[in-house]
């Protein structure tokens, strides 16, 4: 019985290794966030319009310093909505 | 006039919807009068026409975009300011400073556009 048991352990326990998370700007060498672009943009924001976390999208510092600012301007040139429901 | 230090903007307009073809016209050449009568050099227009709003302005769902790309010195900015706040076509303006990135996105962009329209 004893044996059998530690069969089970050395056995390898499934764990799901999750893929590591990237910048896609550094990766596919995008320098500069277009503000006039909603439909990317678009990619950054919740259902509701709100601005995803840098844990969520993964990206960079540097640029998601740059989307959070062209996001601003895109919905002050009323491209992106403040607030909203169902956005996608 | 002295034009030493020229700088890449880019302009935004939203225009009232009630605006007629050549109205909508007149407007953009009204700016773009200004830009050129102070040392501005007009690299780009672009009007993008009738599109629906986000949120409503003044009460009105739709607008007139318009997009300009311009090398200016900088003190044409309050100028332009002014007459933008000024005019009452005008519901919304933005100008942005182009870094060099971003004036060579816009380039890039320009001749991908280019290629569609005359494949």
């Amino acid at each position: 019985m004893a044996k059998q048991n530690d069969i089970k352990y050395l056995t390898s326990t499934r764990v799901e290794k999750r893929q590591k998370k990237y910048c896609r700007f550094k990766k596919l060498g995008i320098r500069y966030v277009d503000y006039k672009d909603a439909e990317f943009l678009k990619k950054f924001v919740n259902e509701q319009g709100k601005m995803l976390p840098r844990r969520i999208t993964g990206n960079s510092l540097k640029f998601q310093r740059k989307v959070a600012h062209a996001v601003k301007k895109a919905r002050q040139m009323a491209l992106l909505p403040y607030v909203t429901d169902l956005l996608k | 006039m002295a034009t030493t230090n020229l700088q890449s903007y880019e302009l935004m307009v939203i225009f009232t919807p009630v605006l007629a073809e050549d109205d909508f016209k007149a407007a953009q050449k009204k700016f773009s009068d200004l830009i050129k009568e102070h040392g501005g050099v007009i690299t780009h227009q672009n009007p993008w026409g009738l599109r629906s709003l986000a949120y409503p302005i003044e009460k009105k769902t739709t607008g007139l975009y318009w997009v300009l790309e311009f090398d200016a010195p900088t003190e044409l900015n309050a100028k332009l300011e002014i007459q933008m706040n000024r005019d009452e076509n005008v519901m919304r303006h933005m100008v942005n400073k182009l870094d060099k990135h971003a004036v060579a996105y816009n380039v890039r962009k320009r001749n991908k556009n280019n290629e569609v329209a005359a494949s």
